[in-house]
C-alpha cells in the first residue's frame, strides 16, 4: 500500500505546531498502525529528521498509553480497539491518512504526537481509591458475597484503561465517561461504600479543575471508547453525585 | 449541597430540569392549542381561564419565563465553556461516525428557537399583556362584545402564508433540539436503567409529533379560512 500521511508535528508544548505530509510505500496491510509510525519514523532516523514522537507501551490494548486521533477518530476507524490494535488493512492503498494528538486544553501536547494526560492521574489521586486494612488482618475481597450483577457491572467499569479517547472524541472535551467509570467501579461494591460521598465529590471536583468541558450527552465518548464503557457509569455518577450533594 | 450549581454536574441537572418544565409546559401548549381544530369554544373558555387565572397569570407564567431564559443563559455558557476545553481544533474531525447531528448542534437549534419564541412573543403575548395589563380589558371578549377573542385572534394570525412559514421552520428547529434534548435530559438526572430504550422511544414520538402537531394546527387555520 502506498499512503500519504497527515502528520501534526510539533517540537514542544510552547511550538505551534503545524500539519506536515509524509508520502510512505509498501506498507503492509498486515501491520499494525504504530508498526506503519515505527517504519515511517525508521526511514526518518535515515534521512536525519526528528522522528515522530507517540506514546505506545504494551502494544496489545490494554496499557492505555497509545493515543491518536486519525481520520477525525479517536484510535481510528475501527470500534473496540485502541490505536495499537488498528491494522494497515483498515485503509485503502492511496488513502491519505491524517494524524492528530487528543485535543483537549487539558491534555497539553508535549511534542508531536504526545499528549499530557496527567490530569487523569490527579482525578484518580482525588478519590479513585477504597481503604483496605493491610496490618495483617487484611480480610480476602473474595470473602464478601456481592450480588453477580453488581460485580459484572463494576468490573465492566474497572475496564477503563484511561486512555482519554473519551475526552478526545468529546466535542466538549469532557472527562465523564472516565470519571463516570472510576466512580461506578467503586460505587458498586462494598468495599467502596466508606469514601463514596468524597470520592464522587471530589474528583468531580478535580475534573473541573482540570478545565474538562461539559458532557452534552453526545454519546461519542462511549462510541469511541476501546473498552466500551457504557453512558450508564456517567448516569450513576451523577445520581452518586447529587446523592452525595445532598448528604454533604 | 454547597457549590453543586458550580458544579459541571450541578449545571447538567439544572439544564435538565428547566428542560423537563419547558417540555411539560409545551405539552400543555399543544393540547390547548389542538383544542382550536377540535372546538373553537372549549379554545376559547380554556384561553381565558389560562389568560385570567391568578395561579397561571403570577405564579406559573414568572416561572416559565425564569425558565426560558435560564435554560438559553445557561445553555450559551455552557456553550462557551466547552470551547475552552479544546483551543485547538481538530484538522479533521468525524463526528457522524459518533454521534447525531442533532446533539453535536444543540446550540445551533436552540439559537433558532430563541429566534422563533422572540418572534411568537411579538405575535401573541406582547399584544395578550397590552390588551390586559395596559389597556386593563380582562374580559377577553371581542370589540364588539360578541363572543370571546382568542379564537378570531388565533385564525387571524395565520393568515398569512409567510408566517405559517415561518412557525413550520420554527417547529422542524423544535423537533431536532428535542431529539436529542429529551433523552439528555433524563441521562442528566441518572435515568439510565431498565427503563431507557422504553423512554428513548416515547422520547422520539414526543420529539417528532408534539412539533408535528403545531404544525398541523397552523396550517390547518392557514387553509380552513
Amino acid at each position: 500500500m502506498n499512503l500519504t500521511l497527515k502528520i501534526w508535528r510539533q517540537k514542544n508544548a510552547n511550538d505551534k505546531g503545524k500539519m506536515v505530509d509524509y508520502p510512505i510505500s509498501d506498507v503492509s496491510p498486515d501491520m499494525s498502525f504504530l508498526e506503519m509510525l515505527d517504519v515511517l519514523n525508521e526511514s526518518l532516523v535515515q534521512k536525519n529528521e526528528e522522528p515522530v514522537a507517540f506514546d505506545h507501551d504494551c502494544r496489545e490494548g490494554i496499557c492505555g498509553m497509545c493515543s491518536l486521533y486519525i481520520n477525525g477518530e479517536a484510535h481510528g476507524p475501527d470500534r473496540g480497539i485502541t490505536t495499537c490494535q488498528l491494522h494497515m488493512r483498515m485503509f485503502k492503498d492511496g488513502d491519505t491518512i491524517t494524524i492528530e494528538p487528543f485535543r483537549a486544553t487539558a491534555f497539553p501536547v508535549i511534542k508531536d504526537l504526545v499528549v499530557d494526560r496527567s490530569a487523569f492521574d490527579r482525578i484518580q489521586h482525588a478519590g479513585g481509591f477504597i481503604s483496605v486494612n493491610t496490618s495483617g488482618n487484611t480480610i480476602d475481597a473474595n470473602a464478601i458475597p456481592i450480588n453477580k450483577h453488581d460485580a459484572d457491572e463494576s468490573f465492566e467499569a474497572a475496564m477503563c484503561i484511561g486512555c482519554g479517547a473519551c475526552v478526545a472524541s468529546c466535542k466538549n472535551s469532557s472527562a465523564m465517561l472516565f470519571v463516570g467509570a472510576k466512580v461506578s467501579q467503586f460505587a458498586l461494591l462494598p468495599q467502596g461504600q466508606v469514601e463514596a460521598t468524597d470520592r464522587v465529590l471530589n474528583m468531580v471536583k478535580q475534573m473541573d479543575e482540570e478545565g474538562f468541558g461539559n458532557c452534552t450527552n453526545t454519546g461519542a465518548c462511549e462510541v469511541e471508547c476501546p473498552k466500551g464503557i457504557s453512558l450508564e457509569n456517567i448516569a450513576r455518577m451523577n445520581r452518586e453525585y447529587l446523592k452525595a450533594s445532598l448528604k454533604g | 449541597m454547597s457549590g453543586i450549581l458550580n458544579s459541571s454536574i450541578g449545571r447538567k441537572v439544572a439544564m435538565a430540569l428547566s428542560a423537563f418544565f419547558l417540555m411539560i409546559f409545551l405539552l400543555q401548549h399543544f393540547i390547548i392549542n389542538s383544542l382550536s381544530v377540535i372546538n373553537p369554544d372549549t379554545f376559547n373558555e380554556v384561553s381565558h381561564f389560562m389568560g385570567t387565572n391568578w395561579l397561571i397569570q403570577y405564579v406559573m407564567q414568572p416561572i416559565l419565563i425564569f425558565g426560558v431564559i435560564f435554560h438559553f443563559v445557561m445553555g450559551f455558557a455552557l456553550e462557551i465553556k466547552n470551547k475552552r476545553a479544546r483551543q485547538i481544533s481538530y484538522a479533521r474531525n468525524n463526528g457522524a461516525a459518533n454521534s447525531t447531528w442533532m446533539s453535536r448542534n444543540m446550540i445551533y437549534s436552540g439559537l433558532f428557537i430563541l429566534i422563533f419564541l422572540i418572534i411568537h412573543f411579538i405575535d401573541f403575548w406582547i399584544p395578550e399583556i397590552n390588551t390586559k395589563y395596559i389597556q386593563g380589558d380582562m374580559s377577553g371578549l371581542l370589540a364588539d362584545g360578541e363572543g370571546f377573542r382568542y379564537y378570531e385572534e388565533l385564525v387571524h394570525k395565520f393568515e398569512p402564508i409567510w408566517r405559517v412559514a415561518l412557525y413550520c421552520i420554527g417547529f422542524v428547529f423544535l423537533a431536532l433540539h428535542l431529539l436529542h434534548g429529551f433523552m439528555s435530559a433524563f441521562q442528566s438526572v441518572g435515568a439510565n436503567n431498565k427503563y431507557t430504550n422504553a423512554l428513548k422511544g416515547f422520547g422520539k414520538a414526543y420529539s417528532i409529533l408534539v412539533p408535528l402537531g403545531f404544525v398541523v394546527i397552523a396550517l390547518f387555520h392557514h387553509f380552513n379560512h
